[in-house]
């Protein structure tokens, strides 16, 4: 926060590096940025609630984020979307052991990669319901 | 580092490069490092040392080199060759005999290369993004020397405006009246703002331009602002693109520490520093006005225009917004000259454009052509038709603002006002193929449920509206709307389109009014005969649906 002197205009920034250091925003901590920055609480909560890339619950030792976009939409996406919801958890949800997390995400710019999907960070590409379910196994879900 | 500085450091650069025996590319762009060009280029890295050949072999990452679909791509300066599909085992080869690969061979020749023409594009592929050394080999930064030197503030706003250069995020704005309003503009602080807030789906021309070249874009930024009178700039960019975050990183600390960023630039009196501000997922921040409040650290909600940005942007201040195509077409531009530019393209649509291919066609990637190309070229000679028997149906421009271009229409040539005249836009530049597969009420159903989540919330006609119509569509494809559905649809089309607040609202409804448009009879099916002609909705009395 020193690095924006302090400054409210830079809440995005210190948001962003906030979940990078906790991995999500508990609501002590955004109170905590909210005094630091000499912002309403309101207004830290309305913009970590605005966008979607800040998590306000915490994720699971995997991650899915299934891309949506148009081109994976078109090439079947949401076949993959299904296989991975039926074997884990809903998008937007983690598993109740907290193994598994799956999200469904607009468009991550991989296009000529369609279907993918984003696993711990690392782009997955064409992928399919059968290869998402090996590497469901692979993770060891039952 | 001074003018003079600059050209020597490039011809020492080309003459070090020229000496070399080899030089490898490595496409190490998002889509081919998903096919394991990271591993590749190490395993080449490695070979040279093994051969002992340090020092006449060189190996380096390169942006994208376009043909995504047969990644990973590497390039060899020695036989001056394209190979795609390499794996590790080609390494050796690679480095000392790459004629041995001739089966990995692509044939530059081919329609999908020759039929380009690359400005924005001219160095992806040939310049290392992470080396500045590189982009000043390939010319870099001469443009802003000319700027600053021979031809003033007055004399590049001049070129930008002979040029004809258009808005490249898909309004298509003329640049140089764009920038000749904040130039006006009195005052001493101004800013220039990057839009690379690249949200619409199906669409990654932004992110490979950042991804590849990225000092174009901040020469670019630096010549806009030298012309304009800014001295700070920022850019906008998605908070998913980590590797462009991180290459605009580096990039700005080595033209900083070289001079042709910050203070004094190019020993000239003319500053200018660029920040990043990151983006956080929200579609909406792609509008000017709710893109200088999510840098303002608010949330991004549009307000009312006027006053638009060039009067009144960043905290009340003239600020000059392009998207990074934009800027990225600015360098080859000022150096060559506007009437160089404005030789390219059509009467009113200049210069080229960047299209990245998706959806159901055999070459899927990055292309650029000549504003003015028939969009059948762009498919079917560059792009290589659609794979697999079916039958081309459809293709999608524009994204969620943008429409449907049916069959019939696939002789149109692309610049902007014939893509407006049959109901679609020019839009950022994706272009999604749909074949006989895809049913056109789920994908305007697909494209409202997108506005639907994206709405800010802020105006009454975007918030509800996009809701309403999206509940229509989906009963469409669950076969139990009826004929008034239909009106009510046409209704709101109309509402949303002329009372929403900004952009998104307003043109929400488009990819509904042109599969109207053109695929009336398919929606008709869905509501009179509760079937789907693609087979893809699961509706009564059809067991066909793929989902």
């Amino acid at each position: 926060m020193s690095r924006h002197h302090y400054s409210g205009d830079a809440l995005i920034e210190v948001l962003h590096t906030a979940q990078e250091l906790y991995g999500f925003l508990s609501p002590g901590l955004l109170k905590s940025i909210a005094r630091k920055l000499r912002l309403p609480p309101s207004r830290v909560l309305g913009v970590a609630t605005f966008y979607h890339f800040f998590s306000l619950k915490p994720k699971g030792e995997h991650t899915f984020v299934v891309c949506l976009g148009t081109a994976c939409y078109v090439a079947g996406a949401p076949n993959v979307l299904t296989a991975l919801e039926h074997r884990s958890t809903k998008a937007g949800t983690t598993t109740a052991d907290g193994k598994v997390s799956v999200d469904g995400a607009r468009c991550i710019g991989s296009c000529g990669l369609a279907p993918a999907v984003i696993y711990n960070g690392r782009i997955l590409a064409r992928v399919t319901p059968e290869s998402i379910s090996k590497e469901l196994d692979r993770i060891g879900v039952e | 580092m001074t003018v003079e500085e600059l050209f020597d450091q490039q011809a020492a650069e080309v003459e070090r490069q020229n000496a070399l025996e080899n030089r490898i590319y490595c496409c190490t762009a998002a889509g081919c490092v998903s096919c394991g060009s990271e591993a590749v280029r190490k395993a080449i890295g490695e070979e040279i040392k093994s051969q002992g050949l340090t020092g006449k072999v060189e190996v380096c990452g390169t942006g994208c080199m376009g043909l995504c679909s047969k990644g990973p791509l590497v390039r060899t300066s020695k036989d001056d060759a394209l190979y795609g599909g390499v794996d590790v085992s080609n390494a050796a080869a690679l480095v000392s005999a790459p004629e041995t690969l001739a089966p990995l061979r692509i044939d530059t020749s081919a329609p999908f290369f020759i039929k380009q023409k690359k400005i924005v594009l001219g160095n992806s592929g040939r310049v290392d993004p992470e080396k500045i050394m590189d982009y000043i080999a390939a010319g870099g930064y001469q443009a802003l020397a000319r700027a600053c030197t021979e031809l003033g503030p007055a004399g590049t706003l001049d070129e930008v405006k002979k040029s004809g250069l258009r808005g490249r995020g898909g309004a298509g704005y003329p640049t140089g009246l764009k920038w000749e309003l904040v130039a006006r503009q009195p005052g001493d602080v101004k800013y220039v703002v990057c839009n690379a807030d690249e949200g619409d789906p199906g669409a990654f021309m932004d992110r490979s331009v950042l991804e590849g070249d990225p000092h174009r874009v901040l020469e670019g930024m630096a010549i806009a602002a030298y012309a304009v009178g800014a001295q700070q700039g920022y850019i906008y960019v998605r908070g998913e693109y980590a590797l462009a975050i991180q290459r605009l990183q580096l990039a700005i600390r080595q033209a900083e520490r070289e001079r042709l960023l910050g203070n004094r630039i190019l020993d000239s009196a003319f500053q200018f520093r660029v920040d990043l501000r990151i983006g956080a997922g929200a579609f909406v921040c792609g509008e000017e006005t709710a893109l200088l409040a999510s840098i303002e650290g608010r949330r991004g909600q549009p307000r009312p225009r006027p006053p638009y940005p060039p009067e009144a942007g960043l905290w009340g201040k003239p600020t000059l917004i392009n998207n990074v195509e934009t800027f990225a077409n600015i360098p080859p531009l000022i150096q060559n000259g506007g009437e160089w530019f404005a030789s390219t393209g059509t009467a009113t649509s200049k210069g080229t454009k960047v299209f990245a291919l998706a959806g159901k066609i055999a070459n899927t990637g990055l292309i650029e052509v000549p504003m003015g190309t028939p969009l059948r070229e762009i498919l079917f000679d560059i792009g290589g038709g659609v794979p697999g028997g079916l039958e081309f149906k459809a293709a999608q421009t524009g994204g969620p603002s943008g429409g449907c271009i049916p069959a019939e229409f696939l002789d149109t040539p692309v610049d902007y006002e014939s893509l407006a005249r049959i109901g679609s836009i020019m839009g950022s530049g994706g272009l999604i193929v749909m074949d006989s597969s895809s049913c056109m009420v789920d994908v305007a159903r697909f494209f409202m449920e997108f506005c639907m989540d994206e709405s800010c919330g802020k105006c009454i006609p975007c918030r509800a509206g996009t809701v309403q119509m999206h509940d229509i569509l989906l009963r469409m494809t669950k076969g139990e709307a009826s004929s008034r559905d239909m009106a009510i649809l046409e209704e709101l089309c109309t509402l949303l389109r002329e009372t929403s607040l900004c952009g998104l609202g307003q043109t929400a409804p488009n990819p509904v009014v042109s599969t109207l448009r053109y695929f009336r009879p398919e929606y008709e099916m869905h509501i009179r005969d509760h079937r789907c002609p693609a087979g893809l909705c699961e509706m009564k009395g059809n067991e066909g649906g793929a989902r």
